[in-house]
């Protein structure tokens, strides 16, 4: 078990390493001069862009900038903004909320959606509940989360002015509660939709596996009533699937709804990333990619924790 | 006479690696443990015993799909096309995106034989011989039965007309009112043809009903061989007494003389064979000698006979086996064995 | 167990010289794909979204707009607003006076190429390195699966969207982004199936036959590859045309004046209150092109194994 959680830890070091190295690469492997002459200007002149080169470490070689940007990490030092001169820790914590706030609210929305749709199909497959979550499912799947995000504003502000549903940044439950509910009510429910398509899926595939196997037709046969037998004999083994999923979409969800935040206008993660590729400010691209990944790795090895406890012909070696 | 094949001290490891980057062998499985045996041209050799003894293991040895660690495989003519294959799973050995008249033709298209004209006609012959339709060869193998997927298997063994050939358990899988069909379709090959065949089973009398000589396997060891009928009239190693006793059940003809020995405990793991007899955690008869000596297989009888045992303890004519040990522990009447039947 | 030879022969029964050539299992799944009207529905809107994206061109023509032309004497109302749906712009115009439908027919080449080129390219790598990987097991399986582990734990889109930030946005370079990202979900189901496969006894009767490895993988193992790849292909079009729109939508697609779905909804974003055609008919195409791919993808998967459950 130990040995287990050792590799599964080095494999994760490893790949946040290559995360790191990948996007430190790209920015210096493009064009040069990009970040300087995007801060100084299109047309400022030749002396002013040398000058912040030279401000922010830019001129350095290649690999004294990467070895010195490497121990910083080691530290947990993820480097000063570039644009608004801002600890990069200190970006990512304003925007952690928010995105904490749309994933965990959202989750709770999906996982009782998708489970219960998951149910209500696999439990009387091929007949009308099942085709009709069939058809809705598909809809979830073939829509893509920013018109659905649209649709939902359009309809909001022009249908339905009266409900107060409005996109605009995080508003902290703790200062303003109808506030917080006015601009989350939408991004919840748009992310929500479009994963619990896929857990209504995997759900009913799950389901449909367990409820073949012996031992429910044992507990069926011994005139268990249909509703036990789905209930607690099916729905508990069917879930270990959906517990893995759940937990690599969290990890990969936290890192940024790069998506339904930006529709919305929410300033989590997500967005900050996206402005921060929109101004090349480097270091807190850099600093959110880690962070995304590290929450990929970290929801990854939980699982195979998990798994091991859910699943006991789970041997981890 | 030079024997068309001759096995020498032939053994088969298979490696067990751990290790996520560097894989280091923790173990080996002694699949096969020093075999050693011969086939005269035109006979029958059966190797009989449970799952998991290398029979299957020695059969892939032999054809070459397996290379050996240690010992030698002597064929006279050319292995690659001289020695053919029989499957036991007629389902998973065909291709079921393939159709048959390809996969039958298979051999012939791997080495180089006639153009695309003469391997139809080969094809369709081939058909005919195993007693297929040779309109049939554009259908694929979802379109037949076991049995007759089989004789597509056998048809794609004889191809290259080899002279060998080794059956890996051919009707264990099978329906039992099918096998005797395909047991008889490859003994009127053999006769029209001259084959010779190795044929694995783990059911006794299958092999009493194709083989001239019979040797048992245990543990990747042979623990006793003998002309067929000597050895089912007079078997000397306790494993193979315990063998004919779980056929007999299923078969009358055994029956009538034999009492029940149970064997108690399961087969030991070839990764860690037991000491001395391989046999004698389970054997009735086993005492100190057997813990610490390993047998060696020695002449039971006239040596011209040819019938081997390897135990320090054979079973003498009339001996009676229910013995003590083995009642003790007798808490089912099944015998940890395989009967007939599918696996 | 009884060896008489009464029966021997009962079990060949001659069967009639017709029906000599025998269903393949290719055109059997073809023959259930047609009987499935919903993937023969998707069929026929994909035909139609594909014809409408070749004749972008003689839509052109006919109203007399290009793609990139702004109209603002006849797009615009004169409070400068986008005029609607009518005999001129026959879907109204955008927020520059610039013709909507046409507009939305060149975007269909886009999403159409992007869909289909990345797919192409992620199921040809995807296929070779899980083939290979999986056939060949050892060391080579050890490090590719690794790679497919590393590429899989990617925060894909936030390292899509640096790669477009770094490199331009341009087509060629969204196709390649996409293709990375999709070959190795591909790569490691083909891998799985092989590896499957490599276990069967037909695989061994081939080696036993004296089969060479290269031999043995195409004769062998790519025909039972077919069904997997080819409904999990139909289903990364789809996914691809929607990351597509999706990067394109946040500004770092394509380049921003080409027309393609995800960036005219984008441009509508400050104008779609005023004029909704402006966001319901991209979204419309978007929606009917990536539904039509799924319910194929499903009737396709259906098709090939009548026996499962589908619905995986």
């Amino acid at each position: 078990m130990s040995r287990f959680l050792l590799r599964r830890v080095l494999f994760g070091v490893l790949v946040l390493w290559l995360v790191a190295t990948t996007v430190f690469l790209l920015f210096f492997a493009g064009p040069a001069d990009t970040v300087a002459r995007r801060l100084a200007g299109p047309r400022a002149p030749i002396e002013v862009i040398n000058q912040i080169r030279n401000t922010l470490g830019l001129d350095r070689p290649l690999w004294d900038q990467y070895l010195s940007f490497l121990g910083k990490l080691l530290h947990g030092d993820l480097g000063v903004s570039f644009i608004s001169q801002t600890p990069v820790t200190t970006l990512i914590a304003q925007s952690l909320p928010g995105t904490l706030w749309l994933v965990f609210g959202a989750a709770v929305l999906w996982m009782t959606a998708g489970i219960t749709g998951g149910v209500l199909s696999a439990t009387k497959p091929r007949g009308l509940r099942d085709r009709v979550t069939t058809v809705l499912v598909l809809a979830g799947i073939s829509l893509p989360t920013f018109v659905l995000g649209m649709l939902m504003i359009y309809l909001a502000l022009s249908v339905f002015p009266w409900s107060g549903l409005q996109p605009g940044p995080y508003v902290s439950p703790l200062w303003d509660f109808a506030g917080f509910l006015q601009v989350m009510i939408m991004p919840w429910i748009c992310l929500a939709v479009v994963q619990a398509a896929v857990y209504v899926r995997l759900t009913r595939g799950s389901m449909l596996d367990t409820l073949g196997e012996d031992y429910i037709r044992t507990a069926r046969a011994k005139g268990a009533p249909e509703r036990r037998v789905t209930y607690r004999h099916g729905l508990r083994a069917a879930l270990t699937p959906v517990v893995t999923q759940f937990g690599v979409d969290i990890g990969t969800l936290l890192g940024g709804v790069v998506v339904t935040e930006s529709v919305f206008g929410l300033q989590g993660l997500g967005q900050l990333m996206i402005r921060s590729v929109r101004n090349g400010d480097l270091p807190v691209i850099i600093g959110a990619a880690i962070l995304a990944s590290a929450f990929i790795v970290i929801a990854n090895i939980l699982v195979d924790v998990a798994y091991s406890f859910l699943d006991p012909r789970v041997r981890l070696a | 006479m030079r024997p068309l094949l001759r096995v020498t001290d032939v053994r088969k490891y298979f490696p067990i690696r751990e290790g996520l980057f560097v894989q280091k062998e923790v173990g080996r499985v002694h699949a096969v443990d020093g075999v050693s045996l011969e086939v005269r041209a035109g006979e029958t050799l059966g190797i009989v015993g449970e799952s998991g003894c290398g029979k299957s293991t020695l059969a892939r040895c032999i054809t070459g799909l397996y290379p050996v660690t240690s010992g030698s495989i002597e064929f006279d003519g050319d292995p690659r096309r001289e020695v053919q294959m029989i499957f036991q799973d007629p389902y998973g050995s065909l291709n079921p995106r393939r159709r048959i008249g390809s996969i039958i033709a298979d051999p012939l298209v791997i080495h180089r034989v006639g153009t695309k004209a003469e391997r139809r006609r080969r094809v369709q012959e081939l058909m005919e011989l195993v007693g297929l339709n040779p309109e049939h060869f554009n259908r694929f193998p979802a379109e037949f039965s076991g049995g007759q997927r089989q004789r597509i298997g056998i048809a794609r063994a004889l191809a290259l007309r080899p002279r060998l050939v080794v059956c890996d358990e051919p009707v264990s899988a099978l329906d039992v009112s099918i096998q005797a069909q395909v047991i008889n379709l490859l003994k009127d090959l053999q006769a029209e043809l001259g084959l010779t065949y190795v044929f694995i089973a783990h059911d006794l009398s299958v092999v009493r009903y194709v083989s001239d000589r019979v040797a048992v396997m245990y543990l990747g060891r042979i623990v006793e061989t003998a002309a067929g009928e000597d050895l089912y009239k007079l078997p000397r190693h306790p494993y193979t007494n315990a063998l004919l006793s779980a056929a007999s059940v299923a078969d009358p003809d055994l029956s009538a003389r034999r009492e029940r020995i149970v064997l108690t405990g399961d087969v030991p793991s070839p990764i860690a064979p037991p000491s001395g007899c391989r046999f004698h955690p389970r054997c009735p008869k086993a005492m100190p000698k057997c813990v610490t000596d390993d047998p060696r297989l020695l002449a039971q009888g006239r040596p011209e006979g040819g019938h081997l045992a390897a135990c320090h303890f054979p079973v003498e004519p009339g001996e009676r086996l229910g013995s003590e040990k083995a009642q003790i522990e007798q808490e089912s009447t099944e015998p940890h064995l395989e009967k007939g039947g599918g696996t | 167990m009884s060896l008489t030879e009464a029966s021997a022969e009962a079990e060949h029964i001659p069967e009639q010289a017709e029906a000599v050539r025998g269903k393949g299992p290719w055109q059997l799944a073809w023959e259930r794909l047609t009987r499935d009207r919903a993937a023969m529905v998707s069929l026929g809107v994909i035909a139609v979204i594909v014809l409408l994206a070749l004749l972008a061109p003689v839509f052109a023509a006919i109203t007399g707009h290009g793609p990139q032309e702004a109209f603002p004497a006849t797009g615009l109302t004169p409070e400068g607003l986008p005029v609607g749906p009518g005999s001129g712009f026959w879907l109204g115009a955008d927020s520059l006076g610039r013709d909507l439908f046409v507009r939305i027919l060149y975007g269909a080449r886009i999403s159409l190429l992007v869909g289909l080129l990345s797919t192409l390219l992620a199921t040809l790598f995807g296929v070779v390195v899980g083939m290979v990987a999986g056939f060949y097991g050892g060391w080579v399986d050890g490090v590719l699966a690794r790679v497919l582990d590393v590429v899989l734990s990617f925060p894909y889109l936030l390292v899509a969207i640096v790669l477009v930030a770094v490199l331009g946005a341009s087509v060629p370079l969204m196709i390649l982004v996409i293709a990375f990202f999709s070959f190795a979900a591909m790569a490691r189901v083909v891998r799985g199936q092989t590896i499957t496969y490599k276990e069967r006894e037909f695989i061994e009767a081939a080696r036993s036959m004296g089969a060479s490895k290269p031999r043995t993988m195409f004769v062998d193992v790519v025909p039972n590859l077919i069904a997997p790849v080819t409904v999990l292909a139909t289903l990364l079009i789809p996914t691809s045309i929607v990351f597509e729109a999706t990067l394109s939508f946040l500004g770092l697609g394509v380049d921003p004046r080409t027309p393609s779905w995800g960036a005219i909804l984008s441009d509508s974003v400050d104008y779609y209150r005023v004029a909704p055609g402006l966001l319901i008919f991209p979204a419309v195409m978007l929606l009917l092109t990536t539904l039509a791919f799924n319910l194929l993808g499903d009737g396709i998967r259906d098709a090939l194994d009548p026996r499962g459950e589908g619905g995986r």
